[in-house]
């Protein structure tokens, strides 16, 4: 079973919450995809429409929230909403998200370290949000993260796993979980994720904008369970020459 | 009578401008933080208050009062990713 911070999860799919069509629409979705790990962005209450609260939708003992910080451009902004999310969601769970090029959507490392080191130093569940470098992972497993999300490619482009050479070597080396989060666009690109050995997978586009999300967030459900049975059940070796797999012996009734 | 008057010509004279989420309110002066949630029709319980910068802790909105030219932000979660 899957362990963040010592906090045991059944499900290897997370689910973010953005993009979907209405608030019955992503509950029906996320229960489909029988995530528990949801992730949530911070936001200025709408004082025109105080009422709209998509949250209220969701029962908080069936999905466990992870607040994301994004929208911070640097690790001052992050840290600054890692407090808002705290004192909402009376959480200390946090994906770190540090992108300061809104074009992009790329994180960056130096300020998403920086940030890692102060609120870990605070007391939080930091979960960051990284480019595919091995190197930035390891470091931020040193300074305390929880765990760490690599990029499959840029956030909302449903790429799949572009960093897929970069991501093995996290996942070899990796003492944390590592959650393969954004770009996933298929129930393929998350099966390749966990064949791999990636611990769980974040999904948010493309089960919020798929035709029939809630058909799609159970595709995902499947894609992942399939993948990691996979990886745990030892996948065979790759070669570059035909092995039969029919005996070859017993045929010499046909070459006589 | 004579206090409903004291509170109308209070309107005009003595009302404090705040900035609440990039928007200036304008509210009587001695208002606490729980008390202008309370009259905006909020859930106390679904957001988070930013004065001035700084996170309030729940338990000091009743006693946290707002003054002229302070900025609140009123943050809660919504969909994300």
């Amino acid at each position: 079973m899957l362990e963040i911070a010592g906090r045991k999860f059944r499900s290897r799919l997370f689910t973010g919450t953005g993009k979907f069509a209405s608030a019955t629409v992503m509950k029906a979705a996320l229960t489909a995809s029988d995530s528990e790990m949801v992730t949530v962005a911070l936001r200025r209450v709408d004082l025109n429409d105080p009422a709209d609260d998509i949250m209220s939708h969701l029962d908080r003992d069936h999905f466990f929230f992870l607040p994301n910080t994004s929208g911070a451009r640097d690790a001052a902004e992050a840290v600054r909403l890692a407090h808002l999310a705290r004192s909402v969601g009376n959480t200390n769970w946090l994906k770190l998200e540090v992108t300061p090029d809104p074009r992009t959507l790329l994180p960056d490392p130096v300020e998403t370290l920086k940030a890692t080191e102060e609120l870990v130093r605070e007391g939080f569940v930091v979960l960051p949000y990284i480019n595919a470098d091995p190197i930035l992972a390891l470091r931020l497993q040193d300074v305390g993260a929880a765990a760490v999300m690599p990029l499959g490619s840029p956030i909302g482009t449903n790429q799949g796993l572009l960093t897929r050479f970069q991501v093995a070597i996290i996942i070899e080396q990796a003492r944390v979980p590592v959650v393969v989060d954004a770009g996933l666009g298929a129930p393929s690109h998350a099966v390749e994720a966990m064949e791999m050995g990636a611990d769980a997978v974040l999904v948010n586009t493309a089960i919020a904008v798929a035709g029939d999300p809630v058909r799609m967030a159970r595709a995902f459900a499947d894609a992942v369970r399939a993948g990691r049975e996979a990886y745990e059940s030892g996948l065979g070796r790759r070669g570059t020459t035909a092995e039969a797999s029919s005996p070859e012996v017993g045929l010499d009734f046909l070459h006589g | 009578m004579s206090a409903s008057n004291k509170i109308e010509s209070g309107a005009a004279t003595d009302q404090i401008v705040i900035v609440c989420n990039g928007q200036e309110r304008l509210i009587e002066p001695g208002q606490t933080v729980a008390a202008f949630i309370a009259a905006m029709d909020l859930n106390p319980a679904m957001m988070a208050v930013e004065l001035d910068g700084r996170v309030l802790d729940r338990t000091t909105y009743d006693s946290t009062l707002l003054t002229a030219g302070a900025r609140l932000e009123l943050i809660r979660f919504v969909g994300g990713g």
